[in-house]
């Protein structure tokens, strides 16, 4: 028994410092991404929250250059790159994917050239790194608590905004003619969006933090119908994936040949990626095996 | 020809008081007025662009009128209060949204509200009662977006009547419905306007599925109204002046057509910048 658990957890990963606060601090990242997540998906804006994912790399890359988190830059850019899609018009259908292509095109001009003052004028190396694969084993202990404060507020909207959130999303009319505020609502989510993108971007990278936002999400659709279960669902796997990937990332320091260490980014993302085709595979087997099962009996109910 | 109020009955759930709409300089709607009573079930007919969603939406007050007004159970419209069941037009829904019709029915009731709903089992029975209702229970936990056309229509009724409204609008439920589902939905909302005493109002480019069950008829043409029953407006005379041009109104086996006629032919538009020659066969 203890030298099955020896193998898969190799020596020292519980009494690390770096990996508590990467379980820490990746599990927050990735239940309130998995949350936030099935409200992206359900409305529509994967794209929107790709976009949010791109900007964060102007704030983190701008963070850097001022000496600050890049928590501040990822969060700070993302919120108001919601903003400004709103009043662009993310709300109207078309709309939607140009607001969102028109700030995301101007984000991604800041950051090539915040990047490059990183890397010329300034004395951090890893900046550009960092700021697209994550950070997940470096996270200063101090920026806890701002990463537990971002998640309440995200968690927040999300919790009371749940019913409304939903209803509009199966129509702003239907949502509109229950007296919902369709457009503050809609921005509400927006925000709520960007900060756990931007809570993602710190732990696995910006350019990354979609996969953590889209992929258990979508996940989740797979497996259920209940929009509450499909959320809880989300969040477990976004958690399963980031806690499992912190341990194979570990554990890569012995593997041979080079003894390196592989990032921790990527076996979240892979993990989430895997998690998606095994539920994929089941679903599609599933509604197989049904369209083959003899049609319910008739004559109940009706 | 315009409704007359000569009764001010309890009975009364919905009256539309000379309403007039002008949007980016057009006029849609111009003094259209109509009442309607608990348990009537009414058509709202006009071809597209007649001013249907609008009158609608007036209605629901998502749009403000240029003049007139609406009250609703005797009282002004408010806007955001309740009492009025809705089901837009067009919804698209999701196969990959995770919700099922029960979710759906269930957001009728507490859609609006804040915070994450406790289990209940009032509520619960409710929306079965709900589904049942309709003719929905059989596919209650299905995914909206799995369901066809016929059986999500019956879903968006539910969702819209299980906060108990006085007044029922639909727009354009007909439309993209097989002739069976479209007879169903038809003949569901009748049952519902007399058991639940719920004036109906719902609109459609169609006349003839509605007229064995419509009490009412409004019919719009051109931003104006005629309304009644369907023998008082449906004629020629009556349809002729609403079009501003003329048009024949003839029946067939119990179904009306409406036939645009010659310009050379009495009731002929006066000025051609009048209303377009909407007439058409139906």
């Amino acid at each position: 028994m203890s030298h099955l658990l020896r193998f898969v957890f190799e020596p020292g990963f519980f009494a690390s410092a770096p990996v508590h606060v990467a379980v820490v601090a990746g599990g927050v990242a990735a239940i309130v991404s998995g949350i936030l997540g099935v409200f992206t998906v359900m409305r529509g804006q994967s794209y929107a929250g790709h976009a949010f994912a791109d900007i964060s790399v102007t704030g983190g890359s701008g963070s850097f250059l001022i000496g600050i988190s890049p928590i501040w830059g990822f969060a700070g850019t993302s919120v108001l790159a919601a903003g400004i899609m709103d009043m662009i018009g993310i709300r109207r259908p078309r709309g939607r994917d140009l607001a969102t292509g028109i700030v995301r095109g101007a984000g991604l001009g800041l950051a090539a050239l915040f990047l490059y003052w990183d890397t010329t004028h300034t004395s951090t190396t890893g900046a550009t790194i960092t700021i697209l694969f994550g950070s997940m084993f470096i996270i200063s202990t101090s920026i806890i608590p701002v990463i537990v404060a971002f998640s309440l507020v995200a968690l927040g909207i999300a919790a009371v905004l749940y019913r409304p959130l939903l209803l509009s999303s199966v129509s702003a009319d239907l949502a509109f003619a229950r007296g919902i505020p369709v457009r503050l609502t809609g921005v509400l989510c927006l925000v709520a969006i960007a900060v756990s993108v931007s809570l993602s971007a710190l732990t696995i990278g910006t350019i990354l933090s979609t996969a953590l936002l889209v992929g258990p999400a979508a996940t989740a659709l797979r497996l259920t119908s209940k929009p509450g279960l499909a959320i809880a669902w989300s969040a477990l796997i976004g958690l399963g994936a980031t806690w499992l990937g912190i341990l194979l990332a570990y554990d890569s320091f012995y593997w041979p040949p080079a003894k390196h260490g592989w990032p921790v980014s990527f076996f979240v993302v892979t993990l989430v990626f895997l998690f998606y085709l095994a539920a994929q595979l089941a679903s599609s087997r599933r509604t197989r095996s049904e369209r083959h099962a003899p049609a319910p009996a008739p004559g109940q109910g009706g | 020809m315009t409704e007359r109020q000569p009764y001010v009955s309890s009975d009364e759930v919905l009256a539309v008081d000379g309403i007039s709409v002008w949007l980016s300089g057009r006029e849609i709607l111009h003094d259209v007025r109509f009442s309607l009573r608990r348990g009537q079930f009414a058509g709202l007919i006009g071809s597209n662009g007649a001013g249907k969603t609008t009158l609608l939406r007036v209605i629901l007050g998502l749009t403000a009128p240029t003049a007139g007004d609406v009250r609703i159970g005797g009282e002004p419209r408010a806007r955001r209060s309740g009492g009025v069941g809705y089901v837009p037009q067009k919804i698209q829904l999701d196969p990959d949204m995770p919700l099922r019709a029960r979710d759906l029915v269930g957001l009728g009731l507490d859609g609006h509200r804040f915070g994450i709903p406790l289990p209940s089992r009032s509520r619960r029975r409710l929306v079965e009662e709900m589904l049942r209702a309709v003719g929905a229970e059989k596919f209650g936990d299905a995914r909206v977006g799995n369901l066809s056309g016929g059986e999500q229509q019956r879903v968006l009724i539910a969702h819209a009547l299980i906060s108990g409204p006085k007044l029922l609008l639909l727009d354009e439920p007909l439309a993209n419905l097989d002739i069976r589902s479209e007879q169903e939905v038809v003949s569901l909302l009748a049952r519902i306007a007399k058991e639940q005493q719920v004036a109906v109002l719902l609109s459609a480019h169609e006349i003839n599925p509605l007229l064995p069950v419509m009490d009412r008829v409004v019919y719009l043409a051109a931003g104006r109204a005629a309304s009644g029953t369907a023998s008082e407006v449906v004629r020629t005379e009556v349809l002729s002046e609403l079009y501003g041009h003329h048009v024949d109104v003839i029946r067939v086996h119990d179904r009306l057509l409406v036939v645009a006629g010659r310009a050379d032919e009495p009731g002929a538009p006066v000025s051609h910048d009048d209303a377009a020659p909407v007439a058409r066969a139906w």
